[in-house]
């Protein structure tokens, strides 16, 4: 830890020279720090260079395109976004799983961005990104630029799809459809500031007779990462929401889980849990989607 | 690695130091400009006694590195009395004995003052979720809830 260097990069292309400079353990990038402080003064994590992003505008706008979806800067705070009317109405689900992150101080550091690329399998954020078919906007070095599904950003526990030299830029949420509405819940042992035992994001659409025509489950904290359970959503599709149907949903859901037993709970009761939950945040994004 | 020279503006006054580029604003603060107010309880932002402003946004000094507070507005809880004057926050946390040993008091105040700032008339309800990240091993919180929601209603200017 005694030889770290810090920098505060205005560009894009300031911030990716550096990333290059060194190794994806030596050089890290400063969005919130809520991760990366803890490693550090843990004894963890003594990298030689740290690269405050919070400097670079890309990284903490906030904006919406003309066909209405939502670019997250990747270094966005979570109380920013919070605080976000729009995010509110058109994400509402994003919008709770955001709000759940640690505590109003956590909120004011911690980024969407770094809860992606960190890749906890508890992340609040990436079941709901996963729902809403987020794009992950990468840059890398000598100008290139890609693009990644989050569905294929995450490779396991703390691993993400970032090759040496790129940087995370910010997050493209497709507008929803018409009469489309997420929701995020998750169970966690006390009433606030605690890692997920069990996250929930459910996505649905649903036309003028109430019937469902899309949906897209997706599950935190009941496996290596957070996962899509396409099964789920398709015991949704065709449906009118009805309790039955979200039973179908909840008990494909309970199937996909590959969970750990560890102290925050046994495999078998995530397993019922993400069940349970399923039913309810399908129900919630369904009455959401109906009213709109 | 030299140490690096920050400018900064610390309640309103420009303030300078040197800073290792590890080293966080917390230790900044309390050792290298003598602001011992604002405490180190976790350190790893778990327990809110180091919260502070910055740029008006709540954050716990602890996950900031004092190379960051370039050109930022840093609000500590050194900030809040005018003077002798205490802050009605300060002035109601006596009243209705809501800290014992202290040590997560700063940490209470900075932060509801960041919410009544915001919200001048939050209920009980939104006054406990906004303090979740503050932790006090004395009081049981209940007299920190009703200091606060009394110090709202002062600074609205209610009878008390």
């Amino acid at each position: 830890m005694h030889d770290t260097r810090y920098e505060a990069p205005r560009s894009i292309e300031e911030a990716v020279i550096m990333l290059s400079s060194g190794s994806v353990d030596d050089v890290r990038v400063l969005a919130g720090g809520t991760d990366l402080l803890v490693q550090m003064t843990s004894g963890g994590r003594s990298p030689s260079l740290i690269i405050n992003l919070k400097h670079i505008p890309e990284l903490t706008r906030i904006r919406f395109d003309d066909s209405g979806a939502l670019y997250l800067g990747a270094a966005a705070n979570a109380f920013t976004i919070g605080q976000n009317e729009r995010i509110r109405q058109q994400f509402p689900g994003l919008h709770e799983a955001v709000g759940l992150i640690g505590s109003d101080q956590i909120q004011g550091r911690a980024s969407v961005g770094g809860n992606l690329c960190n890749a906890s399998p508890a992340a609040d954020t990436i079941p709901s990104l996963l729902t809403s078919k987020a794009v992950c906007h990468i840059a890398g070095p000598g100008g290139a630029t890609r693009t990644l599904p989050v569905s294929e950003f995450i490779l396991g526990p703390g691993r993400n799809a970032l090759q040496a030299g790129e940087l995370l830029v910010e997050l493209e949420l497709p507008a929803p459809a018409a009469h489309s509405a997420d929701a995020y819940q998750r169970l966690i042992p006390r009433s606030e500031m605690d890692i997920a035992v069990v996250g929930v994001s459910v996505r649905v659409t649903v036309d003028n007779t109430g019937t469902c025509t899309d949906a897209s489950v997706a599950l935190g904290a009941v496996a290596p990462t957070p996962i899509l359970v396409p099964e789920a959503a398709a015991a949704l599709v065709g449906t009118r929401l009805e309790p039955a149907d979200l039973e179908r949903a909840a008990a494909a859901a309970s199937a996909a889980c590959r969970p750990l037993d560890d102290k925050r709970g046994t495999a078998e009761y995530r397993r019922r849990v993400a069940g349970v939950l399923t039913k309810r945040v399908a129900a919630e994004a369904a009455e959401r989607a109906r009213g709109r | 690695m030299p140490k690096l020279h920050i400018r900064t503006e610390i309640n309103g006054e420009p303030a300078e130091f040197l800073a290792e580029p590890h080293q966080t604003l917390l230790d900044a603060l309390r050792n290298e400009l003598g602001l011992t107010g604002t405490k180190e309880g976790c350190g790893t932002g778990d327990c809110g006694a180091c919260s502070v402003t910055f740029d008006g946004q709540l954050v716990c000094s602890c996950l900031v590195l004092a190379a960051e507070a370039e050109g930022a507005r840093i609000g500590t809880v050194e900030g809040l009395a005018s003077g002798e004057a205490l802050h009605p926050l300060q002035q109601k946390f006596l009243e209705h004995a809501a800290l014992q040993c202290g040590v997560c008091t700063p940490g209470f105040l900075v932060a509801a003052k960041a919410l009544l700032d915001r919200n001048p008339d939050p209920d009980e309800r939104t006054v406990r979720y906004a303090l979740a990240g503050n932790l006090c091993r004395c009081t049981g919180y209940d007299k920190i809830i009703r200091a606060v929601l009394d110090a709202a209603a002062e600074l609205r200017g209610e009878p008390a």
